[in-house]
Order: structure tokens, then C-alpha cells, then sequence
């Protein structure tokens, strides 16, 4: 049977598409939810796509998180379902509690969009298992609220027990690491659990050699879910 | 009519950069003096009921799980008497 992997689309999702095409290139069925929708639709694991959900009014991620969709994702990411957030997505799974902190706008107030390196931290995780702890990837960062911020305890929790998954790095020697004053150079986190991933940059921008950085090293997300829910 | 203003702002350790551009503007634009600028949000609730505890237990509530991040920010609710 094929592995289905929901999408949702927010008003405001912009990089929905993006994600079903990568699900679709590593050979998953990519399945598109509706957020006013409970249903999921008997999908295996799900992708919080990049965008500015509900025009991001009040703060990013705050009204889609209250979604009836987003009612039944917390639910099943609690029983072990594999999630993942992308920027928006991200934002979406800090407001839900799903995952710890808080996100804030860029300390330099600019929307940023480059090509983005990245360190692999954890390569446990549902969604980070075709990566190799240290290994060095490159996709796209764009947004303006990615200052991942958390209070100290709980960047001691996620630092001592290795759910930092990604830290930003520099792409050249004239280039800041940090692209908005994130705690720890934090680019993606994970629960507890694994299951829950988030990250600022866009690893479904980075899927085919045409486009985005020109590499492809943002496959391994969708390939490592795919593998973990054919072995489970 | 009644209506109940929810004021949040960041809290005191979160560094704030919408605020930190607008203190170093007011300098130039002729405002001495100004020490340290925060900028938070505004809400103005109005109820159609009467401004009640049981009212007000609920606009907290909102205000806590909806209005405010508590993890970044702080808030505080409190009445407006209207004509």
C-alpha cells in the first residue's frame, strides 16, 4: 500500500504544492487537508506546509493553530503520528505546544530569503533518519518571524537531550551564520518523542536539481519518513 | 456597553527590535530623552452582556490561551467604562 502523506493547506499556505511534489518525488501519496476539515483522511504522517497562515494577523501560526484540522493533527502527533513543520508549519507547532518555544520576528526586522546551511544535530528523529549527524546541507530559508526563543530550562532540556535537530551555519566566509538572532543557532527542533519535527528553512524547495539551491539535499526528510512508517 | 482592553507586550527579557528601530528613530526626528521604547498591542474588547466575573474569568481565559503567547509574552485585562 502507498504511504499517504497529508498536507494541509491554511488560508495563507503558499508552499503546499511544494510539499506534495516532494512527497510525490520520493514516492508517497501526497494527500491535500483542508483546515476547516477534522478528517485526516487516513494519512500516514503529516506536513504543516511554509506560508503565512490567516495572514499570520494577531502572531504566525496563532489562528490556524485553534483550526479543526489542527484539533485532530495534536491528537494524532501525540499518539506517535509523524509531523512536520516548515517555517509557517513551524510556527503552527510552537503555538499548537507541540513543540517548545516560541517564535519572534528576525532581530533585524528584514524578511530574509537565501540559501540557507545547515548542521544536522539529530539524525533520530521521524523525519531526519537519512542524514547523518554533522553531515552539512544547504536549502532555502525565507520568513520574518524565525527567532526561535525558548526559556533557559527548556534550552537546557532540549540541548541535553539532543532535540536540537538542525543549526543554522554560515554559507561563505562574509556570510552570518544566524539568520535572525535564534537562540543556539536553533533552525529545527524535535519532541520528545521524534515524531514532532520543525524547521525555519525549506527542505521541499530543495528537491529537484533544476530548482532552488540547484542540490537536493532536502530528499532526506521525505525519503526518512518514508522509510520509518514502511519498517513500523 | 461595556469594554474591556487587553494590553500584552513582550515580556521585560524578550529582546524587542520593532521597539529598539522606533527609540533610535525618535532622536532623529527631534524626541530627546527617550531611554528605551517597547512596543506591544491593544485589544478592545466590547461585551454584549454586563462586565461580570464570570465575563471577565472568560476574556482572561482568551487572553491567556489566544490573545497573548504566554511563553513570550505578558498580559493584563481591565475595564473601560463606556457611555
Amino acid at each position: 500500500m502507498t504511504t499517504r502523506v497529508g498536507v494541509v493547506t491554511f488560508p495563507g499556505s503558499l508552499d503546499d504544492r511544494d510539499a506534495q511534489r516532494a512527497i510525490r518525488l520520493v514516492g508517497a501519496e501526497p494527500v491535500a487537508l483542508w483546515h476547516r476539515d477534522k478528517d485526516l483522511h487516513q494519512v500516514d504522517a503529516v506536513v504543516l506546509p511554509g506560508g503565512f497562515s490567516y495572514g499570520d494577523y494577531l502572531r504566525a501560526g496563532a489562528i490556524s493553530r485553534f483550526s479543526p484540522v489542527m484539533a485532530t493533527i495534536i491528537e494524532q502527533a501525540k499518539l506517535g503520528m509523524p509531523v512536520l513543520g516548515i517555517c509557517n508549519g513551524f510556527q503552527v507547532l510552537t503555538e499548537s505546544h507541540l513543540l517548545p518555544g516560541a517564535m519572534l520576528r528576525n532581530n533585524h526586522l528584514h524578511f530574509i530569503c537565501r540559501d540557507q546551511k545547515l548542521r544536522v544535530e539529530n539524525a533520530s528523529t521521524a523525519w531526519t533518519t537519512d542524514y547523518q549527524v554533522g553531515q552539512e546541507i544547504s536549502v532555502p530559508l525565507k520568513n520574518m518571524d524565525g527567532r526561535y526563543t525558548a526559556d533557559a530550562r527548556t534550552i537546557d532540556e532540549l540541548e541535553s537531550e539532543g532535540r536540537v535537530v538542525f543549526r543554522y551555519l554560515a554559507g561563505g566566509p562574509n556570510e552570518v551564520a544566524n539568520p535572525n538572532g535564534s537562540i543556539n543557532d536553533i533552525a529545527g527542533i524535535t519532541n520528545a518523542a521524534g515524531n514532532v519535527v520543525g524547521l525555519m528553512p525549506h527542505p521541499e524547495h530543495a528537491v529537484e536539481p533544476l530548482i532552488g539551491t540547484g542540490k537536493t539535499d532536502g530528499l532526506g526528510f521525505f525519503t526518512s519518513v518514508l522509510k520509518q512508517l514502511v519498517s513500523s | 456597553m461595556a469594554r474591556v482592553v487587553v494590553d500584552v507586550m513582550l515580556k521585560p527579557e524578550i529582546l524587542d527590535p520593532q521597539g529598539q528601530a522606533v527609540q533610535r528613530a525618535l532622536p532623529r526626528l527631534g524626541f530627546a530623552g527617550i531611554a528605551d521604547v517597547r512596543q506591544g498591542k491593544r485589544f478592545e474588547l466590547e461585551l454584549e452582556g454586563p462586565v461580570d466575573d464570570a465575563a471577565l474569568a472568560r476574556i482572561r481565559e482568551a487572553a491567556e490561551t489566544f490573545l497573548a503567547n504566554t511563553v513570550i509574552e505578558d498580559f493584563t485585562v481591565r475595564v473601560e467604562e463606556t457611555s
